[in-house]
């Protein structure tokens, strides 16, 4: 396929540094939505502050850079006003679960329709690497030089207990299974959710000896587990592995076919 | 709106509060989303939008907290929908950097702060005027700002009218200042005929995509802006970004784009600038209020010409950009001025700059919940 057709070619180089996954989460993305056919003019693109919310600069959607953990407000107006967008918000770790934690499990409970896609690379990279709610306990960062004392979130739980219609998780190296879920997020109705894990070998990976980029993803290759497999494994066993798969997958009416009975009532009230 | 209003649409004439006034001057102004979040003494707008908005096709949600509010709103706004938040003091607070952000990004959108006394939790219940400071000042950065103030449930209608045609007209959030005596006060009011109000809609691009500028230098100083979803597909962010919408550090060109979100609105304040005078052809003392002080301080001056004092009232219907060519032709004539306002001075700093402190300002300032009397500011008047 052509990406360069999505792409923003003078924007280019990128921000993103050698190694960093967040360049195939971008090329999984497009690979869906050039299969699925959508139209340029119907996509946008919405994103808050950090590396993984730099994505809508490079590609030729309808794009939106909002404020740090706010992607979600914003397009949950953008959806309601024009619900004929397709509204998918590109976020990180950080900015979905810190400072956007509130609008991204309100933004589930709500089932508003806009697929979300976390990169979580278990860092602040764009400030120069700071400690996320998803570096594991122990873990070093330039805020926690000593480790981690904090314990970490878990997205796809978290979006899976706040109400999401569809969540699954993949790692960058597993690039099939992540365009198939990111297909699975986008065609379903409802707030869906696609968790990526990307290595950050300049700032978490440079801290807590992750090695290269390749190093990053072959231990991503190395480590991954399937939720059925997890099923049958112990605590011990399942002691740093990456537990991946669809974690919700249900059907419920999204919030706009909430809203349209609102207005029905209401336009009866008033004849 | 009551029920029967509704049945009867030639029937203008209501009791009605500040509040629900706010909300159908919103509708009919052409607003179609509201996104909001419970706070007294603001609520009575969203309740009362709750309800109409959907009978007009529109949309409201609560949402989960203020900030969400402020950027669900520029959202549904830049996808075309004239959308209003309404909130007081610690909402108006949190909503802060989004609006700093409809500023720089220049998506117009209306905010309304019913004030409360301050600062934190404060009075909730209790009016004050303290957050007009925080109107002109309280995002970072340096952007012009339009501001509002009614002092009467038809001005809160009427002025929030003005707010949706100037956020259109300039591309930038506009603020209605109103407060808790003039959200929650029921009076007798004619409302318009919805259909003889001017209506502005935002200016829209007319240039192949290809060619459109989101942040193009006009000769108007406002550009053009295209809704999401029109086949305009262009970048939005809150970094500095020259006239493509997308990220510079170019010293020139961000300079240029900032200078002209300041400029464009400073140099329609004539359009903005809405004031009321009375009883100020002859007049000796001069009275600056507005707001809910506005009302007591017309009384005052009444009551001063009644005993043959020759008192005038200024009311400033817009704070924001200040009206102080207004002040300038009126207080020459004068032996004094008089600024009553619910705070500790904060416009009274404005007004002695306007007057370049020729003129003795004497302030009446209250903090603790409670209105100034007539009788305060006529004894000031006659002192």
């Amino acid at each position: 396929m052509d990406y360069l057709k999505y792409l923003r070619q003078d924007k280019m180089p990128h921000i993103w540094c050698d190694g960093c996954g967040h360049g195939i989460v971008l090329k999984s993305l497009l690979r869906v939505i050039d299969k699925l056919g959508w139209d340029k003019n119907d996509i946008a693109l919405v994103s808050g502050i950090g590396c993984s919310s730099r994505t809508p600069g490079y590609v030729d959607f309808n794009t939106l850079h909002t404020t740090h953990g706010r992607a979600l407000a914003f397009a949950t107006g953008l959806k309601i006003a024009n619900p004929r967008l397709h509204v998918i918000v590109v976020t990180g770790d950080g900015d979905a679960t810190a400072i956007g934690g509130n609008h991204f499990i309100h933004s589930a409970r709500r089932n508003i329709d806009i697929t979300t896609i976390i990169y979580n690379n278990y860092i602040y990279g764009m400030t120069g690497g700071q400690v996320s709610p998803t570096t594991p306990t122990g873990k070093k960062a330039t805020t926690t030089p000593y480790g981690n004392p904090d314990a970490p979130f878990d997205i796809s739980l978290l979006a899976a207990a706040a109400g999401a219609s569809y969540v699954a998780r993949s790692t960058v190296f597993h690039f099939a299974r992540m365009d198939k879920y990111i297909e699975q997020a986008l065609t379903k109705k409802g707030f869906t959710v696609v968790e990526v894990l990307s290595p950050c070998p300049t700032s978490y990976g440079r801290m807590n000896k992750g090695g290269s980029g390749v190093d990053m993803l072959l231990n991503q290759k190395e480590n991954t587990v399937t939720i059925e497999k997890a099923a049958g494994m112990s605590p011990e066993e399942l002691q740093d592995k990456l537990v991946v798969g669809v974690f919700v997958d249900k059907e419920q009416p999204d919030y706009q076919s909430h809203y349209q009975n609102v207005i029905s009532k209401a336009l009866g009230a008033t004849k | 709106m009551t029920e029967t209003s509704l049945k009867k649409p030639n029937l203008r004439i209501f009791m009605m509060q500040g509040n629900t006034a706010c909300a159908e001057g919103a509708i009919a102004a052409g607003c179609r989303f509201f996104a909001g979040y419970p706070i007294t003494p603001s609520t009575e707008i969203a309740e009362v939008l709750a309800k109409r908005l959907p009978q007009v096709g529109g949309n409201f949600i609560q949402m989960e907290d203020e900030i969400a509010s402020m950027g669900a709103v520029i959202g549904a706004s830049l996808a075309g929908v004239k959308s209003m938040t309404a909130t007081s003091g610690p909402g108006f607070s949190l909503k802060q950097e989004n609006i700093g952000f409809a500023a720089m990004a220049e998506i117009p959108v209306v905010i309304v702060d019913v004030q409360r006394g301050g600062p934190s939790t404060g009075l909730p219940t209790h009016v004050s005027q303290s957050d007009v400071m925080q109107a002109r000042w309280g995002t970072h950065g340096d952007h012009g700002i339009i501001a509002f103030c009614p002092s009467t449930v038809r001005e809160t209608f009427d002025l929030t009218v003005k707010a949706f045609n100037c956020a259109e007209r300039f591309r930038t959030p506009v603020l209605l200042m109103t407060d808790e005596i003039i959200g929650h006060l029921s009076e007798k009011v004619e409302l318009p005929d919805p259909a003889s109000l001017e209506i502005i809609d935002r200016w829209r691009p007319t240039v192949p995509p290809q060619e459109y500028l989101p942040y193009q230098m006009t000769d108007s100083d406002i550009p053009p802006m295209a809704n999401f979803g029109e086949g305009y597909r262009y970048h939005v962010t809150g970094l500095a970004h020259d006239e493509t919408g997308f990220p510079t550090n170019d010293p020139v060109k961000v300079e240029q784009q900032l200078l002209r979100i300041n400029r464009k609105i400073d140099r329609y304040r004539d359009l903005i600038v809405e004031v009321e005078k009375f009883d100020t052809d002859d007049m000796e003392i001069l009275v600056i209020a507005y707001g809910a002080t506005a009302r007591s301080a017309k009384k005052a001056v009444s009551l001063a010409r009644e005993s043959g004092i020759k008192a005038g009232l200024l009311k400033l219907k817009t704070l924001w950009p200040f009206p102080d060519k207004e002040i300038e032709a009126l207080y020459k004539p004068v032996k004094k001025i008089i600024v009553p306002e619910l705070n500790l001075g904060q416009m009274a700093h404005e007004i002695e700059w306007a007057v370049r402190r020729e003129k003795p300002v004497i302030r009446i300032n209250r903090i603790n919940g409670e209105p100034i009397t007539p009788s305060e500011i006529l004894a000031a008047i006659a002192g």
